[in-house]
């Protein structure tokens, strides 16, 4: 054990295999590369570079959850003064996008201006670009829009049930699709029916999240201005620079080496700087008036509009024995992802890779959906898919607590899994330090423990049976669906709509139901899968042959 | 509409340039005078990204008509630095870990420069009063706060 300074303590003989040289940089202050930059106020955001003739756009948004766009009469806005021009979706590129596409894992479904619908509210619509911000604020209220209103849906379990009003056209029933067969995430681990049927207690619970701005002190946006030979520079605060290349890339129809990203300096993100819907409006606005273009939120904009931590729904029941031990827990999850997909199905097999927490439990259920609804689409939040079932969980932990009448760490440390258990995802676990975490918090609480669970350790009880796979898993079919290809995650080219004409492709026929865990096996046809005729889609890339596998284990560190 | 020459001293240099009617000083600093070290976070007086002291008191700028600051003192925190020397508050604020997006740090540093030019000995509450105008999202303050302390030649006394 060594204590550093600043009162962190690291216990690196609690992880089994942890690197033997010494994490020298860990209670040391370190001086950050750029606060010489932030302290000076030189620092280089997106906003703090100056162009001669900088135009300014604004959005033209939805005030409705949910409408039909009938028309759009920019006529009078284009009067305006100050107005240079005004844009809709007939202008962009491709007007269609998800931003997973990237990775070939979900259906574009978000427009960038809608054309047809808006289906939150706060949408856009078109976009005003004029000499001043001022100027482009006054025009947007001059746009003339005539909506016919539709009915929405705002809750998750409303937007499952038949009848709900349709929310995104790529997803016709509010879930999305995965594995271009499933409308929800499964993970079966055991035999959970038995087991709670063998339970002496079955506790159950409810819980739900709101969804959280990230509220970074600098708001969202770009600035674009033309280059020489035919390239587009933009200044953003994008967390995630490349993937916001290759966003406008793709929506622009451009290839990245005509576009130049410069950023890097954010402005706190927190998660929500991933979206990337500034740089290619953006760049367009440049694209269309020869001038440099700023697309950026004003506060109210990014807390309206920008897509917070999507609000969860869960539903928990356990199987406890009197003694305290958990034999079986099923959760039903609802992740409600807005109107929009963004990286809510990605967030949902984070999740689902993580239950049932940090516990060993022999028998796992669950059935996680990403429910489309008319609110704000969701985005990356510091954790996101993690944090809302963790609330969940540990919240439920209590209650079981409660129940079987024991404390609630010593009910932690009795569950938590221990170096060479067997996790629901089907890997082995290590270096867990769960019980050593307990021990210190019980320690610092004032909560005396019992010798016993004083001289736990989670190197020590794991493994053996417990690190084996169940003798049995059953397995079900339920929430399956027909009518997506499941050549990838979600194939491009959306649900196949009845009236395209479908071209069957000859696909294996069934095969045994596959292992539920996410990444483990490649997505397997049920049916003959119906494609689009390739002249549907005229302006777009053709889609990857030969579906890159989107891993939810990529970002795990593994030695 | 006509522009308005606002002539000011800025960061005790006398600086004129052209002000929109309606603008506000945070977008004249910026735009007008190239000073970029006030930021904008809400437009709304709530962030306090965008504060300077005008006459040695601080103010939002993004409040501040542009052309009310004409023939004041405005400081920003482009000018604590003289020349290479660095105000000992942006040395603290570098060594106590006072900044991680940066975004709030101008603002924060010109409020607590105003509190020690009045006050050079301010206690922990005062230190929590004179920032409680400038929101940081990065921090939890705790960082900041010491900084202050550490300037002010005081150590925390709660």
């Amino acid at each position: 054990m060594s204590v550093g300074t600043n009162g962190f303590e690291l216990r690196k003989e609690i992880f089994a295999d942890e690197r033997d040289d010494n994490l020298n940089e860990i209670g040391k202050r370190t001086r950050r590369q750029d606060i010489e930059g932030h302290v000076t106020g030189r620092s280089p955001f997106y906003d703090d570079h100056l162009f001669d003739g900088l135009l300014h756009m604004r959005c033209v948004r939805s005030p409705h959850h949910h409408a039909r766009v009938r028309r759009i009469d920019t006529a009078a806005a284009e009067r305006m003064p100050g107005v240079v021009r005004i844009v809709t979706g007939r202008d962009v590129p491709v007007n269609l996008n998800t931003l997973l596409s990237l990775l070939d894992f979900g259906l574009d479904d978000e427009p960038i201006l809608s054309e047809a619908k808006v289906a939150y509210k706060g949408e856009p619509v078109a976009a005003v670009i004029a000499e001043t911000e001022a100027q482009a604020r006054a025009a947007v209220q001059a746009v003339r829009v005539e909506w016919e209103v539709l009915p929405h849906v705002l809750d998750v379990e409303e937007a499952l049930k038949p009848g709900a009003p349709s929310v995104n056209p790529a997803y016709p029933k509010n879930a999305f699709v995965y594995h271009g067969k499933y409308d929800h995430q499964k993970l079966r681990y055991g035999d959970l029916d038995r087991a709670l049927a063998q339970a002496d207690h079955v506790v159950e619970g409810r819980y739900q999240m709101s969804p959280i701005e990230q509220a970074p002190m600098e708001t969202c946006g770009a600035i674009a201005a033309q280059e020489q030979n035919g390239r587009y520079v933009c200044y953003t605060g994008t967390q995630a620079l490349f993937f916001s290349l290759g966003t406008a890339s793709k929506v622009l129809n451009l290839p990245s080496s005509r576009l130049h990203f410069i950023g890097g300096t954010v402005g706190g993100g927190f998660g929500g700087k991933v979206d990337s819907v500034h740089e290619p409006l953006a760049i367009l606005g440049t694209m269309l008036t020869g001038r440099p273009v700023k697309f950026q939120w004003d506060r109210e904009e990014e807390m309206q509009v920008g897509a917070p931590r999507g609000a969860e729904r869960w539903y928990i029941t356990d199987g406890v024995m009197a003694d305290g031990r958990i034999v079986a827990r099923r959760f039903t999850g609802y992740f409600d992802c807005g109107a929009y997909t963004r990286l809510s199905s990605y967030a949902i097999i984070k999740g689902v890779g993580h239950l049932p927490g940090p516990y060993t439990i022999p028998n796992v259920y669950a059935d996680v959906y990403c429910v489309y609804t008319n609110r704000t689409p969701a985005t990356a939040m510091r954790g996101f898919g993690i944090t809302g079932v963790d609330f969940a969980i540990e919240a439920h932990m209590d209650k079981v607590a409660e129940t079987v009448g024991m404390n609630p760490v010593e009910l932690r440390i009795l569950n938590a899994y221990r170096d060479g258990d067997m996790k629901a995802h089907r890997r082995v676990a290590k270096n867990c330090a769960l019980v050593e975490c307990c021990q210190v918090a019980a320690e610092k609480a004032g909560v005396r423990l019992s010798p016993d669970l004083l001289a736990a350790s989670s190197k020590t009880g794991g493994g053996g049976a417990r690190g084996q796979l169940p003798a049995h898993t059953a397995t079900d079919q339920n929430g399956r669906v027909e009518g997506y290809s499941s050549g990838s995650y979600a194939q491009k080219g959306g649900a196949s709509a009845p009236a395209s004409p479908a071209m069957p492709t000859p696909m294996p026929q069934p095969a045994p139901p596959p292992a539920p865990a996410p990444a483990a096996s490649p997505p397997v046809a049920s049916a003959p899968p119906p494609q689009p005729a390739p002249a549907a889609q005229p302006a777009k890339k053709p889609a990857r042959s030969g579906a890159m596998r989107f891993s939810s284990l990529s970002g795990f560190r593994r030695r | 509409m006509a522009k308005i020459p606002v002539t000011l001293t800025h960061n005790g240099t006398e600086r004129a340039a052209f002000a929109d009617p309606g603008q506000n000083l945070l977008e004249f600093l910026r735009r007008g005078l190239g000073d970029l070290s006030p930021k904008y976070g809400c437009g709304q007086g709530t962030c306090g990204a965008c504060t300077v002291t005008i006459d040695g008191e601080t103010h939002l700028s993004c409040l501040v008509l542009a052309e009310t600051a004409a023939g004041r003192d405005v400081r920003t925190a482009a000018g604590l630095a003289k020349g290479a020397t660095l105000d000992p508050l942006q040395d603290a604020f570098m060594e106590h870990f006072a900044a991680q997006c940066g975004y709030c740090t101008p603002g924060m540093l010109v409020s607590a420069r105003a509190l020690l030019d009045r006050n050079p000995n301010p206690s922990r509450e005062e230190v929590v009063e004179a920032i409680s105008g400038n929101l940081c999202r990065c921090t939890g303050y705790e960082p900041i706060i010491q900084a202050i302390l550490s300037v002010a030649g005081r150590r925390a006394s709660a």
